[in-house]
């Protein structure tokens, strides 16, 4: 029979929370690889915009503005129909109090971070690979250095805004129309400066031009994730 | 082994003044009481009147509106982490992962939980003895209702929890799996704390102590 331990768990806490975010991380991609809750949404949403975009344009030109706008809104769109899922998913299964009963609010906090994090990062390598095809007459990355930069930070504002909008969405009762409705506002800085980024790389300026968009885009991620760390607790727990 | 005992003996639960209200609909107030290892309380009620939102708070998985609930190891509070990972919850809104297999649940699990112990022979432990053993490749998804409510079981024993929470102990359990259970709790209530919360009487007689929720008396 099984009868209470003396010690067990890590004393470190520090340890454990690396370990358990982790561990939470690993269980968050092998349920997507096996339920395909976000992959699936994110795919056909990469396809369907980007084929759009391709028979709109015809044998148009587009300027960098134009193809750095359209490269964000297909980002921005994907990820809102898939980030979402992170906390809903949890709610719709009923396991979200089995993860409050295993880890400590901060740790649900970043293993989820993160896994958004590996999500967009995917999302955007998927749709830059795309346009690269089909756009390959004028998608044309000039400042490399620029791009990889804007695309890295891109993400990971996008993550950190989109995992705490998911966690107060998850709560709600309208949760198709609130997610959209709640990102907008919280996203447009980010959209507007990984933009104005990318728009630097097709048209071949140098690195420190984009210092700026860089250090506003640090500002951003810095603030984003600060605070969705302090609020996250009182959104997860009631 | 000798140190082992004691902290077995030495976990108690204090509740001092416990309310909570969900907007303007009061659903308990007042609630205090201590519990310690070698001891059993039973929170019973009507439909409604609070059990399972009192169960809640108790894991600390929901904020009270007024009160504590506090923790202690030899007369030393535990921190809500620590107190989390000495907590073993059975209950009916208490989901385990449908698309692992129950041997992957309770992996996954053990180690966002950071648990630190041979989790092989634990896990086997566990789950022989709800009798799922020759089931633990099999995704939870194909499981019926008993074998969920059992593979709770293995959860919430897996780590040797010093405060075992049943809500619905036997839901969804045969007779065979009622015995089991039945098992489980005087086991946990001769060495640690249980607490069971039901309308069943037969489930209320496992324990000691009793809190009658709806008219507020303790």
């Amino acid at each position: 029979m099984l009868l209470p331990s003396d010690f067990p768990i890590f004393e470190n806490v520090e340890m454990s929370a690396i370990s358990s975010t982790y561990a939470l991380v690993r269980k968050d991609i092998q349920s997507e690889l096996r339920t395909r809750y976000a992959l699936n949404a994110l795919l056909m949403f990469v396809v369907t915009s980007v084929a759009t975009i391709l028979f709109a344009l015809r044998s148009d030109q587009p300027t960098s503005t134009v193809l750095s706008g359209m490269y964000w809104v297909v980002v921005f769109f994907t990820a809102m129909s898939s980030l979402s899922r992170i906390f809903v998913s949890e709610e719709e299964r009923g396991t979200t109090m089995t993860l409050q009963l295993v880890a400590s609010p901060s740790v649900v906090y970043f293993g989820k971070l993160m896994f958004n994090t590996v999500l967009t990062l995917s999302l955007t390598l998927a749709v830059t690979v795309l346009y690269m095809i089909v756009f390959s007459a004028f998608f044309k990355i000039e400042t490399v250095s620029i791009f990889i930069i804007t695309v890295i930070l891109g993400s990971l504002g996008f993550a950190s805004a989109a995992t705490i909008i998911a966690a107060i969405v998850a709560k709600a009762n309208t949760r198709g129309t609130l997610y959209p409705v709640l990102s907008f506002p919280i996203l447009i800085v980010l959209l507007i400066t990984v933009m104005n980024a990318t728009a630097k790389s097709l048209d071949g300026e140098p690195l420190s031009a984009a210092m700026g968009d860089f250090q506003v885009l640090v500002g951003y991620i810095l603030a984003m994730t600060g605070g969705s760390y302090l609020l996250f607790e009182y959104v997860w727990k009631d | 082994m000798e140190d082992r005992d004691r902290s077995m003996s030495d976990v108690t639960l204090t509740v001092t003044g416990l309310a909570k209200q969900f907007n303007r609909r009061l659903i308990f107030r007042d609630i205090s009481f201590s519990i310690s290892a070698g001891d059993s309380l039973a929170i019973t009620g009507k439909n409604g009147s609070g059990k399972s939102t009192l169960v809640k708070i108790l894991c600390g998985v929901l904020s009270a509106t007024a009160g504590t609930v506090q923790y202690a190891i030899a007369g030393k509070n535990l921190s809500t982490e620590h107190a989390r990972n000495r907590l073993g919850l059975v209950s009916p809104y208490l989901q385990l992962y449908d698309e692992f297999s129950a041997l992957e649940n309770l992996q996954l699990l053990s180690q966002i939980r950071s648990n630190d112990f041979p989790f092989d022979e634990r896990s086997e432990e566990a789950l022989k003895l709800v009798g799922l053993w020759d089931r633990r490749r099999d995704f939870v998804r194909t499981y019926s209702s008993g074998m969920k409510q059992r593979l709770k079981y293995a959860f919430a024993l897996l780590h040797r929890p010093s405060v075992l929470i049943l809500d619905e102990p036997t839901a969804n359990l045969d007779a065979e799996g009622v015995s089991v259970v039945k098992r489980v709790a005087d086991e946990q209530k001769r060495s640690a704390i249980l607490v069971v919360a039901t309308n069943d009487e037969d489930e209320a007689a496992w324990c000691r102590q009793r809190i009658h929720l709806g008219n507020d008396k303790i």
